[in-house]
């Protein structure tokens, strides 16, 4: 069973573009579709509201972890919180990392979402090996989805 | 796929129980003997390991609160077996959340090509 969900996507953008849109809060507001009201600061938690139709009464928080110019920007939340009335903050929270890199025509961005539990994903992959049958097909089908990326 | 979709399957599935029952190496020996499909007694899974029938037992509870397992009596015997639903419920929710990213990270690259640099 995987933990995490890695994406990789290359844009037609430079690096410092890229890095802009993902941590200056107006322009992730943008794009990300969420109204935030002050910058990112690593090590802060950064509040706001989603502004996704339908969807403005939601709450959004998420804590900054680090980042490091055109190169990480990374937060853990709580993924997809979206029920108000419920409360998450006794669930660990997943690490979300952005991670840029020059290419010849623009940026690889790389994204992970990890920590969906604590156990080291490998072995119990390992482990689920042994069996053959449907859970083979599924852990293989995980994979290739969380892998396949954007 | 939408967020009550989404929100659902959040709901439904607690994930931290199943991961932490996944994450023993006896227990996920366990799980594999039993996803084969066959219900097992305490005795035949205690067979092959070094451990004692109380230890297995106690493995047995943990996976069983995780519902990853589920027990049923024969007589004076409990015999368990595997139940996908949490595991399923884990996939479908890890693919939800990956078709959300999927989306906003579309609408950022439409974001960063289209918007010439400031």
């Amino acid at each position: 069973m995987t933990d995490s969900i890695e994406k990789r996507m290359e844009l037609k953008a430079p690096v410092s573009r890229v890095w802009r849109a993902l941590t200056d809060y107006r322009e992730f507001g943008e794009w990300f579709r969420v109204k935030l009201d002050r910058p990112f600061v690593p090590g802060q938690v950064s509040r706001g509201h989603i502004t996704y139709p339908g969807y403005e009464h939601i709450p959004w928080e998420v804590v900054v972890v680090r980042m490091d110019p055109d190169a990480l920007f990374s937060f853990t939340w709580h993924p997809y919180a979206v029920d108000p009335k419920e409360d998450y903050s006794k669930e660990s929270p997943t690490l979300v990392e952005f991670r840029l890199e020059k290419t010849a025509t623009g940026t690889l961005l790389r994204l992970t979402e990890s920590g969906f539990d604590k156990i080291p994903a490998h072995r119990r992959l390992e482990a689920l090996r042994m069996n053959d049958g449907g859970w083979t097909e599924q852990m293989k089908n995980i994979k290739s989805h969380v892998t396949l990326g954007a | 796929m939408s967020r009550s979709a989404l929100n659902e399957a959040a709901k439904r599935c607690a994930f931290a129980p199943v991961f932490a029952a996944l994450g023993d190496p006896t227990r996920l020996s366990l799980v594999a003997k039993l996803c084969g499909g066959q219900p097992c007694s305490i005795s035949q899974l205690t067979e092959d390991t070094q451990l004692t029938r109380q230890a297995i037992t106690k493995h047995l509870r943990v996976l069983e609160h995780a519902r990853i397992v589920h027990s049923t009596r024969q007589g004076r015997e409990s015999r368990f077996a595997f139940n996908p639903e949490p595991i399923e419920d884990i996939k479908r929710y890890l693919d939800l959340v990956s078709e959300q990213w999927d989306d906003a990270l579309a609408r950022l690259r439409a974001f960063v090509e289209s918007c010439p640099p400031m």
